[in-house]
């Protein structure tokens, strides 16, 4: 086992044990800090296989974007600390069917999947692949994501401003 | 550097994690230094001395208080949740450390010469947020919580302004590396990007003015990002303490200072990087003047930390000499001003580069 599987093994599980720790946990606001460990640790995995320019969007806009606003969304209602959070099991049969459908869809993605396995070159940096590719190939869906991206902006704007009067 | 050391110990791991050390060193040193120096700015705009028992005019004042810090006692109070309260200085302080490592001090010495470079210092200072709200929630004080959220609140409103100035610079040098940025501007200090980055010919003189209002938007909003008056509202002693560190003590309280006063110096370099040849000398090198290597780098560093704490002492000054702004202030300069400037400076300058 080279150094590097020992790290991947470290990622994985604070990844894996802070996303059970988010919905295990009794207070909401630590569910979000849990959170923070989580995104952090599916960013380490992203850098082990060689996306930095996706590791560091994940931390971008995962941790200084969606966490932070979550958080604000939590702290700023109030009386939601002294909820009640359910966590004990209520409907155990629709929940295993459910989980089932979900685990025999990704488990045949896995199986039927042709997945590279000879060694390729590891590319050094992937942004300036990834910026070329985004005015190339994908250039109408990020054009699209823009554009909705700025009705979200604008909508939430005018929300806000309606607020104020 | 990193070259040399995979070499010694074999491992690209161990190689890479004893590369920070240095880091880690320089950071605590600088701070030790840096309060020192806002301590002796403040006496003396003020008409006063400053301290001046321990050591040659107080030097080594900050030493005997950073003992001093280490021997207090960690107070935790009752009603805190503990477990993130005693983390969350450490969040801040380590992704504030993760920034520097981007950072090239010389030629020879970058933490890592990733090609995302300011790309992970934006994402980083934006993550010290969450380490901010962890403290400012664990402590279970209003005048905390009040810090911690006007913080955040600050921080990511005015990291709009910062990225769109730092996607102009990267249109500009077509990389995002910082390394790459600083080779961009060698040789002569009319390759700099104030005045008007690496390109020769018409594009260059027409570029001088809009880096300009690039490089005031961005030592504004980077400014407002480090919480620094006249944007220290998270902080401001008059009405919330002490802010999100109200309840720290001892270690746990100096962590908090020591990333502070880190950020003083990365937003000082991010702008030398940017705008002022990073490590590179206005002059040449004595060391190539005299043929020799080893000299260089060392120049290198010292031109990179002599300009680095320029800006740091221009935040010092600043500090004495403008009163806080209001909330509302805080957020017309940001939405009112510095966006639209921005998002018109990057248009111009898209324009200007295409020509």
């Amino acid at each position: 086992m080279s150094i590097y599987d020992l790290i991947f093994y470290l990622f994985a599980t604070l990844t894996i044990v802070s996303a059970l720790m988010v919905v295990s946990s009794d207070n909401i606001v630590r569910s979000a800090f849990y959170l923070l460990a989580t995104f952090f640790g599916v960013s380490g995995i992203y850098v082990l296989l060689g996306a930095d320019f996706v590791a560091v969007t994940q931390i971008m806009v995962y941790i200084g974007g969606i966490l932070i606003l979550l958080l604000f969304g939590v702290m700023l209602t109030s009386n939601i600390t002294n909820v009640e959070i359910k966590k004990g099991t209520a409907k155990i049969l629709p929940a295993v069917i459910g989980i089932g459908i979900l685990l025999g869809a990704v488990v045949s993605v896995m199986t039927r999947t042709k997945w590279k396995i000879h060694l390729t070159e590891i590319p050094q940096t992937t942004s300036f692949e990834l910026g070329k590719l985004l005015i190339t190939d994908y250039v109408l869906v990020f054009e699209l994501l823009g554009i909705l991206l700025l009705i979200a902006l604008i909508g939430a704007a005018s929300m806000a401003r309606r607020e104020q009067e | 550097m990193q070259n040399y050391l995979i070499e010694i110990f074999g491992s690209e791991i161990v190689a890479y994690i004893l590369a920070t050390v240095p880091v880690l060193a320089f950071i605590v040193l600088f701070v030790l230094f840096a309060v020192w120096l806002e301590r002796k700015v403040s006496a003396h705009m003020q008409d006063r001395l400053g301290p001046m028992r321990v050591g040659w005019h107080g030097v080594l004042q900050t030493l005997a208080d950073f003992l001093k810090l280490l021997q207090k006692e960690d107070i935790i109070a009752t009603a805190n949740d503990k477990a993130l309260f005693n983390i969350a200085p450490y969040v801040v302080f380590v992704t504030t450390l993760a920034t520097f490592t981007m950072l090239p001090f010389t030629s020879i010495f970058i933490g890592s010469n990733a090609d995302v470079g300011i790309f992970f210092v934006l994402a980083f200072s934006g993550a010290v947020v969450a380490g901010i709200l962890m403290a400012g929630w664990a402590s279970n004080n209003k005048y905390s919580l009040y810090g911690s959220l006007r913080s955040a609140a600050q921080i990511v409103s005015y990291e709009i302004p910062t990225a769109l100035v730092v996607l102009t610079m990267i249109m500009l040098y077509g990389t995002m590396s910082l390394g790459e940025i600083t080779i961009a501007q060698t040789s002569h200090f009319w390759n700099w990007g104030i005045f008007g980055g690496p390109e020769l010919g018409l594009a260059k003189i027409l570029l001088v003015p809009f880096m300009f209002v690039a490089f005031i938007i961005l030592f504004i909003s980077t400014l407002a990002e480090s919480n620094r008056t006249p944007f220290d509202l998270p902080e401001s002693e008059s009405e919330l303490v002490a802010g999100f560190n109200t309840e720290y003590s001892g270690i746990k309280f100096s962590m908090f200072f020591l990333s502070e006063f880190a950020n003083m110096f990365l937003i000082g370099s991010i702008l030398v990087i940017f705008f002022f040849g990073g490590y590179n000398s206005p002059f040449g090198y004595l060391g190539n003047l005299l043929g020799i290597e080893w000299l260089i780098p060392i120049e290198q560093l010292l031109w990179f930390l002599g300009k680095g704490m320029f800006f740091v002492f221009v935040d010092m000054w600043l500090r004495w000499t403008l009163p806080r702004v209001r909330v509302d202030q805080l957020m017309t300069i940001c939405w009112k001003y510095l966006i639209p400037y921005a998002f018109f400076n990057l248009l111009i300058v898209g324009l200007i580069l295409l020509i």
